[in-house]
This record gives C-alpha cells, sequence and structure tokens, in this order.
C-alpha cells in the first residue's frame, strides 16, 4: 500500500513538473510605456474564427476626444493592430468602419463599434473582437461532473477532520470547539517546514502529520485526560475546548500573521484536460490521499484489536471498560489519530487553498454538520456525512450564488437535526 | 508608559458601550443557560437579528426608527421560535451546534453580495439613528471625571445602562416568580418537571424567546452605539465573549453579566493599552521582535481565551455565583 502510494506521488510530482514547464510558455505581454508626451492608442483586430486568432488587416479607426474632436484615423497593418497618437492622456472613444472590414469577417458584437479608452500616461490597447461568439455556454450537465469532484475533494478533506472529532465524541463525550484549530495548525506547520525550513511540500506535510500525532498525545496526557479525571462535566469540557480554540486561533494570529500563505509548490496548476472533468493534478493528488487515509483507518478499526476496542469505548464506555478494556488508553489512541488526521486535513487543506490563521475555524462547522449528519459518535457515519457534505456545498453552487454555499449546508445540519436527529448512521436514542 | 491614559481608557471601555452591550447580551445568555440550562451559541445571531431588523426597517424600507424598534424585537422573538422549534427538544450539545451554526447562517447572510441592496454586504447600513440622535438631550460633552463623553456617546451611555437596570429588573421579577423557578427546576432536572405535568418544551421556548429578544436588544445597543451596523460586529467570538463575560460574573445571578461585562471590558481593554504603549514609540518597551503593534492588540484576546479555560475549570461559578446552581453536566 505505502509503495503504492509513493509510486502515485512521484508520478504526481513528475506531472506537475511537466505542467509548469508548459505554463511557463507564453506569458501576458505588457503594454510598453512610451515616454513622457508621445502617447497611442493600438486597437488590436483579431479574428478568432474557428479557435484561431488571426490579424484583420486593412480595417480602418477614427479616435476622438473627450469633446467629439477627430484626433486621428489609422488602418490595420498586417499585425492587426492600429495606431493612433494622441496628444495627452484622457478619455478617447475609437470607433471601428465596420464597412472596412474584409469580406467574410464580422464584429462578434455588431453593435460594438465604439469602445471608449481612459489613456492614463501609457500606452493604450483596446480589442475589437472578430468573428463568432466562441465563448462556451456552460449549462449545469456541464459544470456538474466538475463540481462533483470538487465537492468529493472537499468533503473528503472534512471527512478527515470528522473522524478525529467523532471519535472524541463517542469515547468521551467532548464536543471539540477547538478541534478546527488542529486543523489549522497542521497547516500551519507544515507552511513553516515548507518556507523556513525548506523543505518539500510533501515531506514537510508528512513531517507535520507526525508532529500533531505528538501534539495528540501532549492534549490528551496534559490537558484533557485530567480534566477528565477531575470529574469535570461534558459541558464544562466543550466550553474550555471554546477557550482553548479562542487561546490558539489568536496565538496563531500572533505568530503567523493574517495574511493569506501558499506553500512554495503545486500554487499555479494548469487543470488536466479528462472526459468530463478538469481536475488540477494536485486535486487528484488530494483526493488519493484522502481516500487512502481514510480506507487505511477503516481497516485498522474494522479489523485490529485497538480498533475494535476504540469502538466498542465509542459505544459504551463503561461496558468496556468492564470487559477488560483499558479505556484511558484507547482515548489516547483517539485524540492521537483524531489531531494526527485534523492535521493532515489542515495540510491537505493548504494545498488545496491556502494557509490562514482560521482556516480550520472556518471549516469547523462543516464538519460539525458533516459528523451530525452522520450521526455524531459513529466512525462511518462521520465520512458518509462529510461526503455528502463536501457535494451538496459545491453542487448547491448551481442554484444559490458562490458566497452563500455555506448556508446551504449548515440548513441542512438544522433540518437533519429536525427530521433525524441521530444522523443517518445514527442508532435511534433519545437525544433531547 | 502612561498610566493615567490606560486607566482612563480601561474605564470608558468597562463604564461605556462595550461593557453595555456585552452586559445586555450575556443577561440574555443568563435567561438561556444560567437558568434554564439551555446551550445557546448564538447569541451573536439574536444580536445580528435585532440590530439588522432595526436598520434595514429604516434604511432599506424607510420606515420610522419608531415603528423599526418593534420591528427588531419581532425580528428575534421570530428566529427564536424558528431555532427552537426543532432544537429545543436536542440534547444540550446538539442545540449548541445548532445554535452556532444558525448564527453563522445569518452573518453569512446579511454579508452577502446578493442581498446587498437590503442588508448592505459588507459594508452594513447606515443613517438610520437620526430619529435616536434627534431627541438626544445632552448638548455639549459631559465630564465624568475620569474621561469625558460626546455628546451621542452620552446619549447611548444613558438609553444603554438604563435598558442594562430595567433588564436586570425584568428577569429578577421573573426568577423569583413561580414561572423563573420552574425554568431553574428544567435547569436541574427536566425529567422531574416533566413528571409534574410542567410543558418542558413551552418553557423552554418562553426562555429562549425572552434571552433572544434581550440579545437582539443588545444589537440594538451595537447599531445605535456605531450609528452603523456590519456583519463583522456578530462574529461567532462575540457569543464567545458573551459567554465569558456570564461566567466571569456568575451565571443565574441577575447582577452576575453586569459585573462580568465590567471587568471583562476593564481587563481586556487594560491589557490592550498597556501592550499597546508597550509596543509604541521608537524605543518600545518590547522589543519589536517580540511584539509588535498589531501583535500587541491579540494578546488581550489570547488573555481572554486562557481566562475562559481557567474560570471554567477552577471557578466556573465566576465571581457571584453558586456552583451546584451552573449546568455544566450534560444530562
Amino acid at each position: 500500500m505505502r509503495k503504492l502510494l509513493i509510486a502515485l506521488v512521484w508520478s504526481l510530482v513528475g506531472g506537475l513538473l511537466g505542467i509548469g514547464a508548459l505554463a511557463a510558455a507564453g506569458p501576458a505581454a505588457a503594454d510598453g510605456g512610451s515616454g513622457g508626451e508621445e502617447l497611442t492608442i493600438n486597437a488590436k483586430l483579431i479574428d478568432t474564427t474557428g479557435g484561431k486568432s488571426a490579424p484583420v488587416p486593412g480595417v480602418d479607426i477614427v479616435v476622438t476626444d473627450a469633446g467629439g474632436k477627430q484626433v486621428g484615423t489609422a488602418t490595420s497593418g498586417d499585425d492587426g493592430v492600429a495606431s493612433v497618437p494622441v496628444p495627452q492622456g484622457g478619455e478617447y472613444t475609437v470607433t471601428i468602419d465596420a464597412e472596412t472590414l474584409p469580406e467574410g469577417t464580422f464584429l462578434t458584437d455588431p453593435d460594438r463599434i465604439k469602445a471608449t479608452v481612459n489613456v492614463l500616461g501609457f500606452d493604450a490597447t483596446v480589442q475589437f473582437p472578430i468573428g463568432p461568439d466562441t465563448r462556451d455556454i456552460e449549462t449545469w450537465v456541464d459544470r456538474l461532473p466538475d463540481l462533483l469532484l470538487s465537492g468529493i475533494k472537499f468533503g473528503l478533506l472534512i471527512a478527515l477532520a470528522a473522524l478525529g472529532l467523532s471519535m472524541v465524541y463517542g469515547t468521551t463525550g467532548l464536543t471539540n470547539f477547538a478541534h478546527g484549530e488542529l486543523v489549522t495548525l497542521g497547516a500551519i506547520i507544515t507552511y513553516t517546514l515548507n518556507d523556513s525550513a525548506g523543505l518539500p511540500v510533501l515531506w514537510a506535510g508528512l513531517l507535520a502529520v507526525v508532529i500533531m500525532a505528538g501534539v495528540g498525545v501532549v492534549q490528551d496526557l496534559g490537558f484533557w485526560r485530567p480534566l477528565r479525571n477531575r470529574g469535570t462535566g461534558n459541558i464544562a469540557l466543550m466550553i474550555v475546548s471554546i477557550g482553548v480554540g479562542l487561546f490558539l486561533r489568536n496565538v496563531f494570529q500572533y505568530l503567523f500573521g493574517d495574511d493569506t500563505r501558499a506553500y512554495d509548490q503545486y500554487t499555479d496548476q494548469g487543470p488536466l484536460d479528462l472526459p468530463l472533468v478538469e481536475p488540477t493534478p494536485k486535486d487528484l493528488f488530494i483526493i488519493s490521499i484522502a481516500i487512502t487515509v481514510l480506507v487505511v483507518v477503516s481497516l485498522l478499526l474494522a479489523r485490529t484489536r485497538l480498533g475494535k476496542a476504540t469502538r466498542a469505548v465509542a459505544d459504551n464506555p463503561a461496558l468496556a471498560a468492564s470487559s477488560g478494556i483499558n479505556v484511558a488508553q484507547v482515548i489516547t489512541v483517539v485524540w492521537v489519530a483524531g489531531t494526527a488526521l485534523a492535521g493532515l486535513s489542515g495540510v491537505l487543506l493548504g494545498v488545496d487553498q491556502q494557509v490562514e490563521y482560521q482556516m480550520g475555524f472556518k471549516i469547523l462547522l462543516l464538519v460539525f454538520a458533516g459528523v451530525t449528519l452522520g450521526g455524531l459518535g459513529t466512525i462511518w457515519g462521520a465520512m458518509v456525512g462529510s461526503l455528502i457534505v463536501g457535494m451538496m456545498i459545491e453542487v448547491s453552487t448551481l442554484v444559490v450564488p458562490a458566497e452563500l454555499k455555506y448556508v446551504g449546508a449548515l440548513v441542512l445540519l438544522i433540518l437533519i437535526l429536525l427530521v433525524r436527529p441521530q444522523g443517518i448512521l445514527g442508532r435511534r436514542e433519545r437525544v433531547g | 508608559m502612561n498610566w493615567d491614559q490606560i486607566l482612563e481608557f480601561s474605564l470608558r471601555s468597562a463604564l461605556g458601550s462595550d461593557a453595555i452591550v456585552y452586559a445586555m447580551a450575556a443577561i440574555g445568555l443568563n435567561v438561556h443557560f444560567g437558568y434554564t440550562g439551555l446551550l445557546n451559541f448564538g447569541q451573536a445571531g439574536f444580536m445580528a437579528v435585532g440590530g439588522y431588523g432595526l436598520a434595514a426597517t429604516v434604511t432599506t424600507f424607510g420606515l420610522s426608527f419608531w415603528i423599526a424598534i418593534p420591528i427588531g424585537i419581532l425580528a428575534a422573538i421570530v428566529f427564536a421560535l424558528l431555532l427552537g422549534a426543532p432544537t429545543l427538544r436536542l440534547r444540550a450539545d446538539y442545540l449548541a451546534i445548532v445554535t452556532i451554526a444558525a448564527a453563522e447562517i445569518i452573518r453569512i447572510v446579511v454579508g452577502s453580495v446578493s442581498l446587498q441592496e437590503w442588508f448592505g454586504g459588507r459594508d452594513g447600513l447606515q443613517e438610520f439613528n437620526d430619529s435616536f440622535t434627534a431627541i438626544n438631550p445632552y448638548s455639549s460633552s459631559v465630564d465624568l471625571v475620569v474621561f469625558t463623553l460626546r455628546p451621542n456617546d452620552a446619549w447611548v451611555f444613558t438609553v444603554g445602562w438604563i435598558s442594562v437596570a430595567l433588564a436586570c429588573l425584568l428577569v429578577w421579577a421573573l426568577m423569583r416568580s413561580p414561572w423563573g423557578r420552574v425554568l431553574k427546576s428544567i435547569r436541574e432536572d427536566e425529567e422531574a418537571v416533566r413528571s409534574l405535568g410542567k410543558n418542558v418544551y413551552g418553557y423552554k421556548m418562553q426562555a429562549l424567546v425572552l434571552g433572544g429578544v434581550l440579545g437582539g436588544i443588545a444589537g440594538f445597543l451595537v447599531a445605535l452605539d456605531q450609528a452603523a451596523i456590519n456583519p463583522e460586529n456578530f462574529s461567532t467570538d462575540v457569543t464567545f465573549f458573551a459567554y465569558t463575560v456570564l461566567i466571569l460574573g456568575g451565571a443565574a445571578r441577575v447582577l452576575g453579566p453586569v459585573v462580568g461585562a465590567i471587568m471583562f471590558w476593564f481587563l481586556i481593554s487594560l491589557l490592550g493599552n498597556f501592550f499597546t504603549q508597550a509596543t509604541a514609540g521608537p524605543e518600545p518597551l518590547i522589543s519589536p521582535a517580540i511584539m509588535d503593534g498589531t501583535q500587541a492588540s491579540l494578546v488581550r484576546f489570547i488573555a481572554a481565551g486562557l481566562g475562559l479555560v481557567l474560570l471554567i475549570i477552577f471557578r466556573p461559578q465566576g465571581i457571584f455565583g453558586d456552583k451546584r446552581e451552573i449546568a455544566l453536566d450534560a444530562r
């Protein structure tokens, strides 16, 4: 499994390098600023018929100033550019003489024969697109596969965080409002190792997950276990976790600042042209890592002794203890695994988006939505619920504006509690 | 280090609009959490609904300020009913998640570009309080020995503290009535109350509405104090700070939220101003390598988080409370 994963990762990295080289070609040409008084307006006439971009020569343009006075005329050359010098900066109107267009060519928008251009000390360029309108009007059918894919990706990222949250809840009864900060911490550690120590993202991320596992040990043994032993109630612990979250969030902002930063790899990637979907290589990379890890964790929970013990504690701590399971030890393992998974979620979220001090807090409620939808405290439920939430968020952008996409997930959370409070996979029990 | 100035700013914060708003919000939370044991984590949502109800009625719909006040209160009541209907039958932790989610829904929706023409998007709403400033009895600044208040601030200060006093009086009267005793017994043992034939769900709903309306009034005070309103006034942290205020002063005590708000803002402001001064100027007390001006403003929030943790662990009853009366065990 690990060999396969490493092979997959390297092949993806190889793919990235190839794409990076391609992306380097074709930089956008900047308009050269000319000397102080001599300014030029360039009208660019490009025929886009058949997906090509052929310059159109021999077309007349007229430039008038804001007062309507003619400043100059020009005819486009072989490069399709007609240049008219203007005396000073200001607003000018460029009018194209559609009569002079060569036989068989026409303006993309026949009504747009005038363009206003504001000249501000630099040469200005105005474009007149020629040829049939080739812009794709995307229907929702075209967008659906891509949205589903990014929904799966986001859902998997939520699921990684949700698994830990749900396991901790199941075994200790703590609703951890500081879980989002563990996601952020994973990303910040990766960023620091990547940026300051110069490690490649891959190794930085791996190391971050290991460090997060250590954070899990410290967190349980140094903080949560003593509180449990004191007999602090679950609601008290929940409020404590709010304080911890508030504390950590501000410490992150103190140390990391409030700007958004990216790792130094995998930032600008063009999409791959696959049938139906156009993912970037890093999308596939994130999805494969997340699926692999979730499958491995599921297998561990389903097959190993410790996994079975964990599920037993989640099911009924008292019964588990009386059948000889070391509950305290299981809880520590759950904290370690949960914290490492949350950290991994942050590492990947940092690759997917960028790193920011409250990135985890921003997805915390979505993690809660996933966990609640699947059934609070259940392990499979957390994964299923998160995937549904992730896909719903992305697919809902077909109907609602993107800025409101999280609202749908939160409304779903409330509705689920109304209809089936125990969640999809939760067991029926009194929750009120 | 200008201690006079630090003290002046801290007292201004502890007695001024910061404390007034949080005292009001925490009085509402006290009805929810302190007396009834409802873990409402969406108080910022109630404040937003009240504040935006007021501002949008005047700015967007052009109605009178005096109609806007009852509309804002009505909005808070409706929000409480909508929120309470599905959630009040749920366990405490579920209620917490749902209320915090509902408050975020409100904040995202009022801040959205799609609804900008109603709620002003990220910039929020302004110019809704002309009728309020028009009846301002103060024509010149008011000198309160340690600090002076400009006429508008003095008017908000007066109205704010009177509202807080009235809210305290209301809570005091209600909580010594038979109705209040039912709320407290719901907090102690819901099943016992149910077995006595009381409609627990109905009582919880009434408590949610009452506390929500007080939260809505806190939203009014935010709007009047700034003469403007925007989504960032109602972030989740507002609710968390209101909880800190409530627990600091002592939950299930009439004056707990008021004392909590005064102390909380005095300490927060003291820390904020101390570290701001300690990092300012050409030769700051604290080296810029350790802390710069922006970081100085964060120390107080770090302290607030730490304070909340320590309070709950070591003194959950706060200053005035009784440990036996704090609903901190899940049932």
